[in-house]
């Protein structure tokens, strides 16, 4: 995977993970690209778009787009269960997410992400592994008390 | 100072903006904050600004400020501290910036950290965003951590060590003799992982891809487990256990058995086993299914096994989920001209596909069926290729239309039907076809003989519908201008002819020259169309005056013809009928369309507007010449062999069309020889352009009861003429006059002398070769005269 962003319906970035280097510049003008292109798509039309040299892989969850960049040899099918898998490690972590869970929280999203993927791939096919990792990791967190997601003031 | 706001009251306060305005001023307060903090050295709010700062740097807003804030947030000893440190790092920094360089020690340290979360954050920083520098330095650091036995932070190293090997593949040896064990793990954290490195590994060196050829065995167990191997609440998704690693372990399979005959064969039954007990109701299970697809298709895989992975192609595309259709279809695209019988059992299905809603089905399909016609389904699949055409977007025009002609030209089953479907494509996409399309479809039609009446009355109605679509106009204009007579002479075969009087089509062609919708190329293939017309209609007069008018356009291109056809029409009438004559049948050249009618009868195509391919027109005498080069191409020598009668034997008829008119000039026949049973008679044309051009037919019979056969005639003629001698018909003259061979002589007599010939004729009569010369002194005198 070269980079995975999320993105609501009307185009504001939640989360961008790039997996290679590209500039900042770079990396506004391919964000803005793409979301307009995906935006654009029809419900009726296939998740996979032929993107510069890219292959796209997009799917919607309620109010976000979740849209990934891999490369001409990756399986799009399953980089959809990825996504899926993704959307689930959230979903049990903030307790049925929604856009604001990852708005507020968009850190901890970041946290998820990191131990579910490293470089692009996936380093950890259990879903319930991935969860102990990010339980066991926020004990360590210095201000932890009674600390629970969608508690606001758990603040860094 | 009061201490920073916190991240989430921030949030909150920036989602209360009502303008972009308002919203900019809020960041930029809240940033001159950070900043002013960031000044003080302030530890313990340094995790919240720069956690802010990330908020921000998300919408949009700079956020470079904040990057040596991050490497600070790294060499803390808090935990909270280093996650939102490295998750800055990954956000803001990048390898072009030198500053990046200073995490490498943070890195270093941490990946010997004591506490594992904190090995795991250095590890994934590394494996993302660590440039080669950083790669070179810390390698032997994620070697070692290869090795470690505890799982969580192996399956982390081994991703790492893929980063690196990407970074600076010289170092790929290095990491050799820790994948010893890496498939013997249980652990499916690190196995996915190490067959992740193994892929990169084998992808970038063939002699890694040969060193790990024998862990086929091993991988095939893998996966075999993971297939047998009952519930796994840990790993299951909808029934099957870890499609993850299954389809990377597929993937391996793949590059491993790629050329390979035995890693190929030992993998031959995992491979259907996958493919035939995978369920496939849901979408993980088509991904595994998938994936062995393309695993079978790359490697030597039996011929039973191929087929069953073109079915299952085959299968997905009557999926409803159109991501399979899709990628059924990319598939087949692959393997359609490796298997391509296979891939045509599936043809009606991917011609619905056209049908489908989604762009990229319907590039797929339309790309696959062009790949799937032959001369059997010609029929049906045009009918929907340009069924296609009619609906699709206008971004594919371009493309159908041009397979479509390729198509068409290679397995068009008669020429009615070829025309038939290139008026189709014009007149449905006239205006998206190339620009190359319109002298190759004046080549096909000029070609197709029998087929001009049709040709021109369709292309005529077809212009009384609708002038706007230029190639469409361009070859119609064209075509009425070659073949106008037929049009009025309302001589169709093929279908109901019309009632079209000259004047109608005048108007027809002078409307296309004052339409705002015709282009200049249209409208100089119109004018040229309507002087074409002078020879054939016989409203001369009103051809006439269209040609003076525009004679003073304001497009040079038109004022040039137009003042050309004028000179022809004052100056040089008598040489208007063979200038303007119908086309001969042209020799197919890749490349040459154009050129080559420009060359054979000096009419210029509008494509090429060079005027000075117009014989010149300064002495008839000259003239002749010019003819005689442009015509013949051959060196005009005295005595000429016969050329191999294998040419076309088209061209000899075609050049005396050229000449002349084809009414004989009255000078009577004559025999030239007659001995043995050979006669030779010789019959006469004066070419009316140049007087001093004799154009002689020999004509030569077999009166004997045995064919003479390789029959060559030979001419030679003093030397103030020039002779040429062009095919013959044939060089069998049969027995009882049943036939004769003809040849054409012509021979240019500027200082009108009487004209002699010598002639010398070989032939094989009854299994013995005969050789005979003979002089012909009795021309007529009006052949010279």
């Amino acid at each position: 995977m070269q980079f995975m962003l999320l993105f609501s319906r009307q185009g504001k970035l939640r989360l961008q993970k790039w997996y290679v280097p590209l500039s900042d510049k770079e990396k506004k003008k391919i964000t803005r690209e793409l979301v307009q292109t995906v935006l654009a798509r029809k419900p009726k039309m296939c998740s996979f778009l032929e993107w510069r040299d890219l292959k796209i892989v997009y799917k919607r969850y309620a109010s976000l787009y979740f849209c990934c960049a891999i490369e001409d040899q990756d399986n799009e099918l399953i980089t959809l269960e990825i996504i899926h898998r993704y959307v689930e490690l959230l979903d049990k972590y903030f307790g049925s997410v929604c856009e604001l869970d990852i708005i507020f929280n968009f850190e901890k999203a970041y946290f998820i992400l990191d131990e579910f993927l490293l470089g692009g791939e996936a380093q950890e096919t259990s879903k319930k592994n991935v969860l102990k990792a990010i339980e066991q990791a926020d004990l360590l967190q210095e201000n932890f008390s009674s600390q629970s997601p969608h508690n606001c003031l758990s603040t860094p | 100072m009061p201490a920073p706001i916190r991240l989430r009251e921030l949030i909150r306060t920036i989602r209360t903006a009502r303008t972009q305005a308002e919203e900019r001023e809020m960041i930029q307060k809240e940033c001159a904050a950070i900043r002013s903090s960031f000044r003080e050295e302030d530890n313990t709010y340094r995790c919240r600004n720069v956690a802010k700062l990330l908020y921000m740097h998300m919408l949009g807003y700079p956020a470079h400020f904040g990057q040596l804030e991050c490497l600070k947030l790294i060499a803390s000893q808090k935990f909270t501290d280093k996650r939102i440190g490295y998750l800055g790092a990954m956000l803001l920094l990048d390898e072009r910036q030198d500053v990046h360089l200073l995490m490498t020690n943070c890195i270093k340290n941490d990946l010997n950290h004591s506490t594992q979360y904190v090995q795991g954050l250095s590890l994934c920083t590394l494996g993302c965003m660590g440039s080669s520098e950083m790669c070179r330095d810390l390698a032997g650091e994620v070697e070692k951590l290869l090795k470690t036995s505890n799982s969580y932070l192996r399956k982390k190293a081994a991703l790492c060590a893929v980063h690196v090997i990407r970074k600076v593949p010289e170092l790929m040896e290095m990491f050799l003799p820790a994948t010893k064990n890496l498939l013997s793990e249980k652990n499916h954290g690190v196995l996915h992982t190490s067959v992740v490195l193994l892929t990169e590994m084998c992808e970038r060196s063939p002699d890694m891809l040969s060193h790990f050829r024998k862990l086929v065995p091993q991988l095939v167990r893998i996966l075999k487990n993971l297939i047998m191997s009952g519930y796994s609440p840990e790993h299951d998704v909808s029934g099957i256990s870890d499609p993850f690693l299954q389809v990377r372990i597929l993937r391996l399979l793949r590059i491993l058995g790629k050329g390979d005959d035995d890693s190929s064969e030992a993998m031959n039954d995992i491979l259907a086993q996958v493919a035939t007990n995978t369920e496939t109701s849901k979408n993980v299970g088509n991904a595994i299914l998938y994936e062995t697809v393309l695993t079978i298709m790359d490697i030597k895989s039996e011929s039973g096994l191929r087929v069953l992975a073109i079915n299952i192609l085959g299968r997905f595309l009557l999926n409803n989920d159109k991501n399979i259709r899709y990628v059924a279809l990319t598939s087949l695209l692959k393997t359609v001209q490796t298997d391509h019988n296979a891939v045509q059992r599936h043809r009606s299905t991917i011609v619905d596909c056209l049908k489908d809603l989604d762009v990229s089905i319907k590039r797929r399909a339309m790309e696959l069926s062009f790949a799937l016609v032959n001369g059997n389904n010609i029929r049906g699949m045009m009918k929907e290729l340009l069924y296609f055409l009619d609906s699709c977007d206008p971004d594919f025009k371009a493309d159908c239309a041009s397979g479509i002609f390729l198509a068409a030209e290679k397995y068009a089953p008669s020429k009615r039907w070829h025309i038939d479907t290139v008026m189709r494509v014009l007149t449905t996409a006239g205006s998206y076809v190339r620009d190359d399309s319109v002298p190759n479809l004046i080549q096909l039609i000029t070609n197709s003989v029998e087929m001009h009446a049709y040709t021109v009355q369709r292309l005529y109605k077809a212009l009384l519908d609708d002038i706007s679509q230029q190639p469409l106009v361009q070859v119609a204009s064209w075509c009425i201008g070659e073949y106008g007579d037929l049009l009025v002479s309302g001589q169709c075969e093929e279908e109901e002819p019309i009632q079209v009087s000259e004047d109608e089509v005048l108007d027809v062609l002078e409307g296309l020259l004052v339409s705002n919708l015709s282009t200049p190329v249209t409208r100089a293939y119109s004018l040229t169309a309507i002087m074409k017309l002078s020879t054939r209609f016989s409203s001369v007069n009103r051809i006439k005056k269209v040609v003076s008018i525009y004679g003073s356009s304001i497009d040079v291109e038109l004022q040039q013809r137009a003042v050309e056809y004028n000179a022809l029409f004052k100056k040089y009438d008598h040489m208007r009928p063979a200038l303007l004559e119908r086309m001969p049948i042209m020799e197919k050249t890749a490349t040459n369309g154009p050129t080559d009618i420009a060359q054979t009868n000096g009419e210029t195509d509008s494509t090429i507007l060079d005027t000075k391919h117009l014989p010149s027109i300064t002495q008839p005498a000259s003239q002749a010449n010019d003819l005689l080069d442009l015509l013949g191409g051959n060196d005009v020598v005295p005595v000429i062999q016969t050329t191999v009668p294998t040419k076309p034997a088209s061209a000899g008829g075609e050049l005396l069309d050229l000449l002349g008119d084809l009414s004989l000039t009255g000078i009577p026949p004559m025999t030239a020889y007659n001995k043995n049973g050979l006669k030779i008679e010789f019959t006469f044309e004066r070419s009316n352009p140049s007087p001093n051009i004799a154009v002689i037919t020999i004509h030569a019979t077999n009166s004997t009861e045995a064919d003479m056969t390789e029959f060559v005639f030979q001419a030679a003629v003093p030397k103030t003429f020039q002779l040429q001698l062009l095919s013959p018909s044939s060089n069998v003259v049969p027995a009882l006059n049943q036939g004769s061979v003809t040849q054409v002589i012509r021979v240019l007599n500027p200082q009108k002398q009487q004209l002699r010939m010598r002639i010398k004729l070989t032939y094989t009569h009854k299994g013995s070769p005969v050789q005979d010369l003979a002089e012909v002194n009795n021309f007529p005198p009006q052949s010279w005269q």
